[in-house]
C-alpha cells in the first residue's frame, strides 16, 4: 500500500556519492562568491562609502566656506555701516562749522556795511556841516549887511560872529536831540535858524 | 509526518466507495526519485536523480545571478545589482559584521554563500516543476554542517591557540570547580556533537516536512476532485491549504537560510572571541 523505496531508504542515512556531489555543488558556488562577487562587493562599498565621505567633506568645507563669507560679509556691513556713521557725523560737524562761518562771515559783512554806512553817514554830514558852514556864514554875513546897512567886510570880525552864532547854533540842537543833527532843523533851532538861512528872504 | 499522512491516506482509503484505489498517501518515495543515470567513481556510488539536477539548476543559477549582478559593480547600483546587493549586504552587516563581531567582515563571503546556497536550493521546494528542495535530502545539510563544523573549530584554534580552546571548552572559565561535573559534559557535547547535528538536522527537517505538507494537501485535492463523491466539496480546501502552505514555504525557506547562517555566525563568534 505505501510505496516501496522507503523499505530500502533510510532518510537520515545520506549516500556518500550525494554527499560528495554536495560538496561540489557548494564549492562552486562559494568559488565564485569569494572569487568575484564578495570582491565586487566589497569593492563597490568602498567606492560608495569613498563617494559619501567625499561628498559630505565637499559639502562641509562648502559650508564652512559660506560661514566666511557671512563672517567677511557681515564685517563688512558693520564697516560700513560705522563708515557711514562717521561720515554722517563729520558731515554734520562740517555743515555746522560753516553755517558758524558763514554765519560769522555775514555778521563780519554787516558790520563792516555798517560802519562804512556810519563812516560815509559821517564824512558826508561833515561835508555837508562844512558846506554849509560855509554857505551859512556868507548868507548871513550878506542878509546882515543887507539888514544893518553896513558893511561888514571886515573878516576878521565877521567871521568870529559867524562862527561864535554857529557853535551856539550846533550846541542847541546837541543839547535838545541827541543824535547828531547834520542840519540845523530842530524845532529850537528853526526859529533862530529860519531867521538865518530863510531861502524866500534873500532874492 | 509520514504516519499521519499514512494514517490519512488509511482513513480516505476506507471511505472511498472504489476500496483498490483508495488514496496513495506519499512517502519517502517522494525523496528517492528514480535514478537518471547512475555510475561508481573510486568504489563510490553515484546516482544522478531529479533532485540532483534540481540541486545543480538551484546552484548554478544562484552563482550565475550573483557573477552577474556583481560583475559590474557600480556606486551607484542597477536594478540586478541591488538584488544581489541587498541580500549580500544582509548577511554581510547583518551576519558577519554584526552576530560574527569585528573580526568577522573576512567572513561574510563564506556566510553569503552558505545563505545564498541555501536559498537557492530551498527555494526549489516551491518552484513549479522542480517542487522538491535537495535541502530535503540530508546529504546536502550535512555537506553545509561539517563544512561549518570544520571552520568554527578551525578558526578557534588559529585564533585562541589549540591548547586554550580546547581548555576553554572542557573547562569553561568563571565557572567553579565543582560544576564542572555538570558543565563540561553539556559544553563538549555542545560544541562537538549538538551544533552540527541540529544546524543539519533543522535545515533538513523543516524542508523534508515542508515537501511532505505540500504533498499531502495537493495530492489530496486531486484525489478528492476524482474520488466521485460527497468527498468532493473537501477538494477546495485541501487546494486552498496547498496554495496556504506554498506561502508559508516561502517563509519557511527564507527563515531556514537565515537561520542557518546566523548559528554559523554565533559559532564563529564563539570561536573569534576568546570569552564566552
Amino acid at each position: 500500500m505505501i510505496n516501496i523505496a522507503a523499505e530500502s531508504s533510510n532518510p537520515l542515512i545520506p549516500p556518500v556519492g550525494e554527499i560528495i556531489i554536495g560538496f561540489i555543488a557548494f564549492g562552486v558556488l562559494a568559488f565564485v562568491v569569494m572569487k568575484f562577487v564578495a570582491p565586487q562587493f566589497e569593492k563597490a562599498f568602498v567606492a560608495r562609502r569613498d563617494a559619501i565621505e567625499g561628498g559630505m567633506e565637499r559639502a562641509e568645507a562648502m559650508q564652512a566656506e559660506a560661514k566666511a563669507s557671512l563672517e567677511q560679509y557681515r564685517a563688512q556691513l558693520a564697516e560700513a555701516r560705522n563708515e557711514a556713521a562717521q561720515i554722517r557725523d563729520t558731515a554734520r560737524a562740517e555743515g555746522q562749522q560753516i553755517l558758524e562761518e558763514l554765519r560769522a562771515q555775514a555778521q563780519e559783512e554787516s558790520a563792516r556795511i555798517v560802519a562804512r554806512g556810519e563812516e560815509q553817514l559821517a564824512a558826508s554830514r561833515q561835508q555837508v556841516v562844512n558846506e554849509l558852514r560855509g554857505q551859512i556864514g556868507t548868507m548871513a554875513v550878506q542878509l546882515a549887511g543887507r539888514v544893518v546897512g553896513e558893511s561888514l567886510e571886515d573878516d576878521a570880525r565877521r567871521r568870529g560872529t559867524v562862527d561864535r552864532f554857529l557853535d551856539e547854533l550846533g550846541s542847541m540842537s546837541a543839547s535838545t536831540s541827541g543824535a547828531p543833527a547834520g542840519t540845523p532843523s530842530g524845532s529850537t533851532g528853526g526859529s533862530t535858524g529860519a531867521t538865518a538861512y530863510t531861502p524866500g528872504a534873500p532874492a | 509526518m509520514t504516519s499521519s499522512a499514512i494514517a490519512l491516506g488509511n482513513v480516505l482509503a476506507v471511505e472511498s466507495d472504489s476500496g483498490d484505489t483508495g488514496f496513495q498517501a506519499p512517502g519517502l518515495g517522494e525523496f528517492f526519485p528514480e535514478a537518471i543515470a547512475r555510475f561508481s567513481l573510486l568504489g563510490i556510488d553515484f546516482e544522478i536523480t531529479r533532485i540532483t539536477l534540481i540541486l545543480w539548476v538551484a546552484t548554478l543559477a544562484m552563482t550565475a545571478f550573483l557573477y552577474f549582478s556583481s560583475r559590474k559593480a557600480s556606486i551607484v547600483p542597477g536594478r540586478l545589482q541591488f538584488a544581489g546587493e541587498s541580500g549580500y549586504s544582509l548577511v554581510r552587516d547583518g551576519i558577519a559584521r554584526d552576530v560574527v563581531g569585528p573580526k568577522g567582515v573576512p567572513f561574510a563571503p563564506f556566510l553569503a554563500s552558505l545563505f545564498f546556497f541555501i536559498l537557492a536550493n530551498n527555494f526549489m521546494a516551491i518552484v513549479p516543476l522542480a517542487q522538491i528542495s535537495p535541502m530535503s535530502k540530508f546529504a546536502f545539510p550535512v555537506v553545509l554542517a561539517i563544512i561549518c563544523y570544520v571552520l568554527y573549530i578551525y578558526v578557534g584554534i588559529r585564533e585562541q591557540g589549540a591548547a586554550k580552546y580546547f581548555k576553554d571548552i572542557f573547562f569553561l572559565p568563571g565557572v567553579p570547580g565543582y560544576m564542572y561535573v555538570l558543565v563540561t559534559p553539556i559544553e563538549v557535547l555542545q560544541n562537538f556533537v549538538v551544533r552540527p547535528v541540529t544546524l543539519a538536522i533543522r535545515l533538513f527537517a523543516n524542508m523534508f516536512a515542508g515537501h511532505m505538507l505540500l504533498v499531502v494537501f495537493s495530492l489530496g485535492a486531486v484525489y478528492l476532485f476524482q474520488v466521485g463523491n460527497f468527498s468532493a466539496v473537501f477538494g477546495p480546501i485541501s487546494a486552498l491549504m496547498a496554495i496556504v502552505m506554498t506561502f508559508f514555504e516561502l517563509l519557511v525557506i527564507i527563515l531556514q537560510a537565515y537561520v542557518f547562517t546566523v548559528l554559523m555566525g554565533t559559532y564563529l563568534n564563539a570561536s573569534l572571541e576568546a570569552e564566552h
